[in-house]
């Protein structure tokens, strides 16, 4: 048996920036399907039922966190999965800068909705 | 000091017969999270239509959920999720040396309440539309 089997090892941003967004989207992803599925059932969803949840500061702060964190957790998922899958030289450096771009994209698009939604657009 | 277990390359899938619990619960994680990573992209198009008007948002959502298809992929999404999560906390576990010796056993167990939990969910999941 080893003494030791933990990957905790200093140095890596990223990898620790994974298992930090990992611990909150167990719990904010959990809360949104339960909150979208079972309080409030998704085929009853309206506009103004969206804005009455979006307007309320803390439900859209914890929304655009949880944007930023699942973009983050998924998009970095990806590009780690393709290093692993043997991505290197240019290739790695071009599927780093559309991974980014794509990211960018998607959370200031997602925060603008998130904007929208709660009206204060 | 570290002991490291050769287990040989995971990325060659053609060994799959070969795989341990811990080399399927690896890939079951990556396949979740590509499909989750994918389906937010998605998630985040079809919540844009609240840009274009209050209406056009409350038809694409209950024009999309009036459709039995979407119902059958919002449980499948489910059972991707849960299972991500439920491997998740397991990982973290793993991350932190706690539980190793059943690290098998708890791939288990998440697949076992990933089906249970999706199971008990799809009468709330399919509620209110037909075929």
């Amino acid at each position: 048996m080893a003494e030791r089997y933990s990957s905790f090892t200093p140095g890596g941003t990223t990898w620790l920036l994974q298992r930090i967004t990992a611990a909150f989207l167990v719990v904010v992803l959990a809360f949104h399907f339960f909150l979208l599925h079972f309080v409030n059932h998704a085929a009853d969803v309206t506009f103004a039922s969206t804005q009455a949840r979006m307007e309320n500061v803390g439900y859209f702060l914890t929304m655009v966190l949880f944007l930023v964190a699942g973009t983050f957790h998924g998009v970095n998922g990806v590009y780690n999965a393709l290093v692993n899958q043997g991505l290197k030289g240019t290739q790695k450096k071009v599927v780093l800068a559309v991974l980014t771009i794509a990211s960018v994209a998607l959370i200031a698009q997602g925060t603008y909705v998130a904007l929208v939604m709660a009206g204060w657009t | 000091m570290s002991q490291s277990y050769n287990r040989g390359l995971i990325e060659d899938f053609g060994r799959w017969k070969e795989f341990s619990a811990g080399m399927w619960a690896w890939i079951f994680h990556k396949f979740t999270g590509w499909m989750l990573i994918g389906y937010l992209f998605t998630h985040i198009a079809v919540l844009s239509s609240a840009v274009t008007g209050p209406e056009a948002y409350t038809n694409t959502i209950q024009g999309l959920e009036s459709l039995f298809i979407i119902r059958v992929l919002e449980v499948g999404l489910l059972a991707v999720a849960v299972f991500h999560i439920l491997n998740g906390l397991r990982l973290l576990m793993v991350d932190l040396g706690v539980g190793l010796d059943a690290q098998d056993k708890s791939f288990y167990a998440s697949l076992v309440l990933t089906a249970i939990i999706t199971i008990a969910s799809v009468p709330t999941f399919m509620d209110g539309v037909t075929i």
